[in-house]
């Protein structure tokens, strides 16, 4: 199939921090190899599984951040396995990993020895903080990453502690940006022939996407910090997260240029009768000119509207409206959004092992190129073994056999 | 806004000649936003839009004047991509739809940012950013198991991650080019980009029928997980124990209290049973310390853990100073402030962060005479009529 970057191959022998990297890539349409230790990834290990059932052939994680790979096993820290290694990096255009800083170059495998066997290659590296400073060797999970990137100080109600995403992130994060300076590197490669190592931070990542926190602090001397379900806005604080009927909706009270949309939102309440003096607001005001005792006592009218209605109501409300309003999705309500189905945005992967398919999320944009947004679901350890070892390398079927003996493969 | 201009921030500083189209009457509005720098309102003052904009060209075009179509014709001419995140349909009410421009140029590269998509039945629904976090189903991973839930209500996350997919994308689509000679249209949605990174707790609900609930901090598999209450006003320090090892060190680092050799504390599955309890029993070790003082004692004892930062506290983390995170630019309006380099670092060709972000048109003349090669009566000429405003 083609696709954006289909003729290029990936190693990736990165962890739970960079799998996402190689599933993009390979989304994209590279030839993603993951290279496992023999008897599985340890990632493979950890998470939920399908049907509850503790199995490293069923591990959800596994699945949603391997679509599209070829998986082989081998250990790199036998020599054998480091020399299969250099065959492969030979013909590759990048390779990926994300073991501790120092790890690669212990195994003689670093940058330097990497690109003299093939000068073009890109070398990312994806670690917690990159692969030198004081914090080189500190221990982080999702949360740790969380906590010191500015995020969580922004992310909470105040008489508690702040706050994290539950759904793992910081790797995301990372993973996102390895593929971008990962791509940056090869543009520069095409053009001049020179690979380069790309050194990515996790911490730094996450940081990234902090956006007016520092800011906020640099120009302004001004600490953002949590409120709840409010944020602050001039000189005061707007709810935006509110119940309704059937669950939560985002909606935010604006004045100014957006307070056009305002007047839609009381129209319709005036209609059910549930407008009261909302009707009289000028809602054109500076938001800066709005106290929060006018904040409160506005809210109080628009939040008993949106707990008389369900997110369907209120969502087609706004559609229909021009109202800036959205309903906050359950998984469940993601699975059946129209919006994503007009998009054709879910695949259908099959799980032959399983005998049934899943939906994933998909590519999250079209090209008029219409490639093909197909995915094959997550290697089995060592499905490509036979088709890389053999096939591709040329070893011969009893040597393959005492290399797997051997622990190699 | 974010998502148009951290597309193309990363290219930016690493050597394209990035071009930031505005108008006075229409101005990236951000402009408009706080904080302002210093306190003091004006166009070129906003430091969000000067955080997201370094290294980049600002030319005023002011695209519903009659003459702005022979403009823009020459700057997509010269171009390679064009990237916008305007609502959709108004590029095409600018004559500047995909179709518009491959006549101009058959081989362009357009990238549209949108929140849901240039088509479908909500592709106009309007929302501030942290919304479409909402939308792409963060709602249910952040809050208290006993309370409504809370946010994000600051960090438009799916922006970003929708700017980091542009990015992606631009990066692919030149290489699609160099090797087919094609320019292609890409068309993509912010909340997508949210959802794709939510993808095991979407197979955890089809497969095993879970959906996401809050939880606070706390964490399937692993305990202690949260934050814990420093001494001082309001800090905190992160904590993650996921194996029997992991909690031997956090043991052996609160000085191996007598409560801890309980047996009840023994394992995950136990610690988890009395997860209430055991937190209360370590906040009575942290809130004795700074929280600093409580990261560097159990990074030294070989537990994941790290200090809720502040602004202030990133900006004089000793790591990113290592690493050249944040730098300073000189400003024409604000003054310094800082900037923020990459989170990844090439060997061969680092970013570099030169050009503060531009004031409103600042470099109209020099893109309109330098770049796209005008003489300097085509450029008057152009001045005279308006359309440059």
């Amino acid at each position: 199939m083609t696709h954006l970057l289909s003729p290029y191959r990936v190693l990736d022998l990165t962890n739970e921090y960079g799998l996402f990297c190689g599933k993009v890539l390979a989304d994209l349409g590279a030839d993603v190899i993951k290279i496992e230790m023999p008897g599985g990834d340890p990632s493979r290990n950890f998470g939920t599984f399908y049907e509850d059932i503790p199995d490293p052939e069923k591990n959800l994680e596994w699945f949603a951040f391997n679509t599209n790979k070829k998986s082989i096993t081998l250990n790199i820290e036998t020599p054998e396995g480091q020399a299969i290694l250099k065959k492969l990096v030979k013909s590759a255009d990048f390779l990926i990993e994300s073991f501790h800083p120092g790890h690669m170059e212990d195994l003689g495998l670093g940058y330097t020895v990497l690109s003299e066997l093939n000068p073009r290659i890109i070398v990312t590296s994806i670690t917690p903080f990159g692969q030198s400073g004081p914090y080189r060797d500190y221990r982080v999970s999702d949360i740790v990453t969380l906590a010191l990137s500015g995020f969580m100080i922004q992310c909470g109600d105040p008489d508690r502690a702040p706050l994290r995403y539950s759904v793992e992130q910081a790797h995301i994060m990372a993973s996102l940006h390895a593929t971008a300076g990962s791509l940056i590197a090869f543009h520069h490669a095409q053009a001049t022939g020179e690979g380069q190592h790309v050194d990515v931070s996790m911490y730094e990542a996450a940081i990234w996407f902090q956006y007016s926190l520092v800011p906020f602090w640099d120009v302004a001397s001004v600490h953002l910090r949590r409120e709840g379900p409010r944020a602050s806005r001039g000189n005061a604080s707007f709810r935006l997260i509110w119940p309704c009927r059937d669950g939560y909706i985002n909606w935010r009270l604006v004045a100014g240029p957006m307070g056009k949309t305002m007047y839609a939102l009381v129209d319709w309440m005036g209609e059910e009768g549930m407008a009261g003096d909302l009707r009289s607001v000028n809602w054109t005001m500076d938001m800066n000119d709005v106290t929060q005792e006018q904040a409160y006592a506005w809210e109080e009218g628009f939040g008993a509207f949106f707990l008389s209605h369900t997110k369907a109501e209120l969502l087609d409300g706004a559609v229909k409206r021009e109202i800036m309003l959205t309903p906050a999705s359950t998984v469940e309500d993601l699975l059946n959004n129209p919006q994503f189905e007009a998009r054709d945005f879910w695949v259908d992967v099959e799980h032959p092992e399983l005998g049934t398919s899943l939906k994933y999320p998909g590519t999250p944009f079209k090209s008029t190129q219409n490639f093909p947004d197909e995915k094959y679901r997550s290697p089995l350890i060592g499905e490509h073994n036979v088709a890389i070892y053999i096939e591709e390398l040329g070893i011969p079927e009893n040597e393959l056999a005492s290399l797997k003996q051997s622990g190699v493969i | 806004m974010a998502a148009g201009p951290y597309a193309t921030k990363y290219l930016a500083e690493h050597g394209a000649t990035v071009i930031k189209v505005e108008s006075l009457k229409n101005p990236d509005i951000n402009r408009a936003y706080v904080p302002m720098a210093g306190g003091i309102s004006g166009i070129n003052r906003c430091g969000i839009f000067n955080w997201c904009n370094n290294d980049k060209y600002c030319m005023s075009l002011d695209l519903t004047h009659p003459r702005a179509p022979e403009v823009a014709r020459k700057l997509v001419d010269w171009a390679d991509i064009v990237v916008e995140n305007f609502r959709p349909q108004v590029m095409e009410r600018r004559g500047l739809g995909y179709e518009d421009l491959r006549k101009i140029k058959n081989d362009i590269i357009m990238v549209r940012v949108s929140s849901l998509g240039q088509e479908g039945p909500h592709a106009l629904l309007r929302g501030l950013g942290p919304f479409l976090v909402g939308l792409a189903g963060f709602t249910p991973t952040l809050g208290w198991p006993d309370r409504p839930p809370i946010g994000p209500t600051t960090v438009p996350y799916t922006d970003h991650l929708g700017s980091l997919y542009a990015t992606i994308a631009i990066l692919g689509a030149i290489d699609y080019r160099r090797r087919t000679g094609e320019g292609q249209c890409i068309d993509l949605s912010q909340v997508e980009a949210g959802v794709t990174t939510l993808a095991s707790a979407i197979l955890d609900y089809e497969a095993n029928d879970r959906d996401l609930k809050l939880v606070g901090n706390h964490h399937q598999w692993a305990c202690p997980h949260g934050v814990f209450r420093c001494q001082g006003d309001d800090r905190w320090c992160a904590i993650a124990v996921f194996s029997d090892e992991e909690w031997q060190y956090l043991c052996r680092a609160m000085g191996s209290p007598d409560w801890s050799t309980d047996s009840k504390w023994a394992t995950v599955e136990s610690r988890k049973a009395n997860e209430d309890e055991l937190e209360t029993l370590i906040e009575k070790w942290t809130i004795q310390q700074s929280s600093q003082e409580v990261m560097n004692i159990l990074q030294r004892s070989g537990v994941r853990s790290g200090i809720v930062q502040s602004a202030e506290e990133l900006v004089g983390d000793p790591q990113l100073e290592h690493r050249h995170h944040f730098r300073s630019v000189e400003h024409p309006e604000v003054g310094k402030h800082l900037v923020e380099a990459p989170a990844f670092v090439l060997s061969e060709t680092p970013a570099e962060l030169k050009m503060p972000a531009p004031c409103m048109g600042e470099h109209t003349e020099y893109v309109c005479t330098e770049i796209l090669g005008m003489s300097d009566e085509e450029f008057v000429e152009l001045v005279v009529s308006g359309v440059l405003e």
